[in-house]
């Protein structure tokens, strides 16, 4: 066993490469949730941007077009959604879950001539000056654009649900649709709007798993990511700068698992392998065992049906 | 003012039980439309391949003999799996980690077949089905448990033992388990080559073998518990009214550990049948899905153990039908799980009518 081979530096770079897919997709649930909608179909629309943002991309030799062209397709399978829960009343954990078992499908489907190609390479941000700096220039400044992007996203939701009057409404949706809608506001739509958005940054984690962190498609390569982002929102307690912590934890188990198995330390690859699922779960029971804690920034009307009767 | 007249849905005074019985065939009538859209997209004959998945199984001259003999193969598993589910649905209890506990059911109950290998006798696989069970058990209460001492959410727990059981069989299948006459493959010993490990086959030309008839037996057993026993009454209760049935001194903890436990010790045993019949032995390939198309025809089969029995068959024949026109038409695999995956939309889509209507309404 030789761990001198595992540079740390190298390692916390991995490690946010592995985080940023999640924290793209749980920035984009936790903006659903806030709205009193439990969107369940997470995996399914990362695995429709993962197939969309390569299809794309490797057509038409744009990492950009690839995209879009994620976060339109995460949208367009979330509007599936918000029509069926907000405008036909389904129960939204059944929709969630045909929406990722429909969504699994259908990118196995579209992807069945895409595999084992190589998709365009994608531009890289390093930041003048500051990325030549020793060890902070690495481990800050010379990220893949998506990284600095889901961090100002993050930012972005903050902003958004903490200081702007168009998120306080969101919110206020979110706690008491009867309420918001008695004072004028139109609960469906400010719903699907939450919706789509979330289908977007459902999307673009997708596609930055198959463009930039794999970069390759292969078929159910989310391999539960989606999930792991529904958990790492109930693990920030609605809140989105806790998404960060939940999202780099989980990235540093998983990267650390891999690195193990390379190095070979005597335990079966495939008990290393289940780690970041099994951490996933103890993480949620310590976040979920707290009742009066992990209520708190819960969203009242979250998944309750919302019909307005005139 | 004015006034104008728009289409609007209108809650029911009840629900409608035509439309409860309704809307699964409409669900089926609309799929076939949409998927038949989606093969001729994929240019393909739409018509043609219509016909294949539905109707080919039962009657091609050359493939239907070996079609129908898949048909209990496929439905037992989906039917056996929906069943325990729809428990837990009904009582809103989310267990959608069945793949799971079919996995650890195969891995348990596989794992005393191999403990006792080659032991002769008709003990032997009762045994087996039995360890299955518990081990599909005990996997469905690890989520169970967890609600219960510790609040967190059932869904996201046993969907996230799905792939903590992928890997378990994997350590498996690569270690303990792994036959030491296979090369150094990562599988087990074969279940069918020794006799008291192999499920008997009962019925050859429909493919049921005795893990069918535990399916059916599991219907009805069901049937009785949801109809006709005060535990069925507490769990609907539990589904609707969560309140009225904590002052009707229902706990609340006993619900979710039953509907976990049950769906987890059918799922299990489901996974034992696969193993030692259709399967034959442990591989890393040996899960196919199963645990979630019986989320599926849960819904299908309105949770409902006759809907069930039902909709299994007819995920049954999607799958059969689907590898003819694999076979015949080029339609890929995944054609088919798209196809699965739209009828449970469509499901969802036009239950709407079950407890509204549409209505032509003035609005001012």
């Amino acid at each position: 066993m030789d761990f001198s081979s595992l540079n740390p530096v190298a390692l916390a770079v991995s490690l946010i490469v592995a985080a940023t897919p999640i924290l793209l997709a749980a920035v984009g649930e936790l903006v659903v949730e806030k709205s009193g909608v439990l969107n369940l179909g997470v995996e399914g629309m990362m695995i429709i941007g993962a197939i969309a943002g390569f299809a794309v991309s490797v057509d038409s030799a744009s990492p950009w077009l690839g995209l879009l062209a994620a976060m339109l397709a995460g949208a367009g399978l979330a509007l599936i959604f918000g029509f069926l829960t907000q405008v036909l009343l389904s129960n939204q954990v059944a929709t969630g879950l045909a929406l990722t078992l429909f969504g699994l499908g259908l990118a196995a489907l579209l992807g069945q001539s895409y595999t084992g190609m190589k998709p365009p390479s994608s531009p890289r941000l390093d930041i003048p000056v500051l990325s030549d700096l020793p060890v902070l220039g690495e481990l800050l400044f010379r990220h893949d654009f998506m990284v600095y992007g889901s961090i100002a996203l993050v930012f972005g939701v903050w902003y958004f649900l903490n200081r702007s009057r168009a998120g306080l409404v969101l919110r206020a949706v979110g706690e008491n649709h009867d309420a918001a809608h008695s004072l004028g506001y139109n609960v469906v739509l400010i719903r699907m709007g939450a919706i789509a958005f979330g289908g977007a940054c459902a999307g673009l984690g997708g596609a930055y798993l198959s463009l930039i962190r794999v970069p390759q498609w292969s078929e159910g390569m989310t391999a539960g990511a989606g999930w792991i982002a529904l958990a790492i929102v109930v693990f920030a307690s609605w809140k989105p700068w806790r998404l960060i912590l939940g999202a780099y934890l989980f990235g540093g188990v998983t990267i650390l698992q891999l690195n193990l198995q390379a190095l070979g330390i005597g335990i079966s690859a495939a008990y290393l392998s289940m780690t970041p699922y099994l951490i996933t779960i103890i993480v949620l029971v310590i976040m979920s065992a707290d009742r009066r804690r992990a209520s708190m920034n819960a969203p009242a009307s979250l998944g309750k049906i919302f019909h307005a009767s005139h | 003012m004015w006034a104008s007249r728009m289409l609007r849905l209108e809650p029911r005074a009840q629900p409608s039980s035509v439309m409860r019985w309704l809307t699964p065939l409409l669900a089926v009538g609309i799929t076939m439309i949409m998927g038949g859209l989606l093969f001729a997209a994929m240019g393909k004959n739409p018509f043609e391949a219509i016909k294949i998945i539905f109707l080919d199984p039962f009657f091609h001259e050359t493939f239907g003999p070996y079609s129908r003999s898949q048909l209990l193969i496929k439905a037992g598993p989906l039917i056996l799996i929906a069943i325990g589910l729809s428990i837990g649905f009904r009582a809103n209890v989310w267990n959608i980690g069945a793949e799971g506990q079919f996995v650890m059911g195969a891995v348990t109950g596989g794992a005393v077949g191999l403990a006792l290998y080659p032991a002769d006798g008709v003990w032997v696989l009762p045994l087996m089905t039995i360890a299955g069970a518990l081990g599909g058990m005990l996997w469905g209460l690890i989520p169970a448990i967890l609600k219960i001492k510790f609040n967190a959410n059932e869904i996201l727990v046993s969907l996230m033992l799905v792939y903590v059981s992928y890997n378990f069989l994997a350590a498996m299948v690569t270690g303990p388990l792994k036959s030491p006459d296979g090369y150094g493959f990562p599988e087990s010993r074969s279940f069918t080559g020794v006799e008291s490990t192999h499920l008997p086959m009962i019925y050859e030309p429909l493919g049921m073998h005795a893990g069918v008839l535990v399916a059916l037996v599991a219907v009805i057993a069901a049937y009785v518990m949801m109809e006709r026993h005060l535990l069925g009454f507490q769990i609907k209760l539990t589904g609707q009214s969560p309140r009225a049935a904590r002052f009707a001194g229902v706990n609340p903890s006993v619900i979710i550990a039953v509907c976990l436990g049950i769906s987890g010790a059918l799922a299990g045993m489901a996974g034992l049948f696969e193993v030692t019949g259709p399967a034959g032995k442990l591989t890393t390939n040996f899960p196919v899905g199963y645990g979630f198309t019986a989320i599926i025809v849960a819904f299908l089969g309105r949770l409902h153990p006759i809907g069930i029995v039902l909709a299994g068959l007819l995920m049954a024949l999607t799958y059969i039908g689907g590898e003819l026109a694999q076979l015949s038409l080029g339609i890929p695999a995944a054609a088919i799980s798209v196809f699965q995956g739209m009828m449970l939309f469509f499901l969802l889509a036009v239950d709407v009518f079950v407890n509204y209507r549409l209505v032509w309404k003035v609005v001012k």
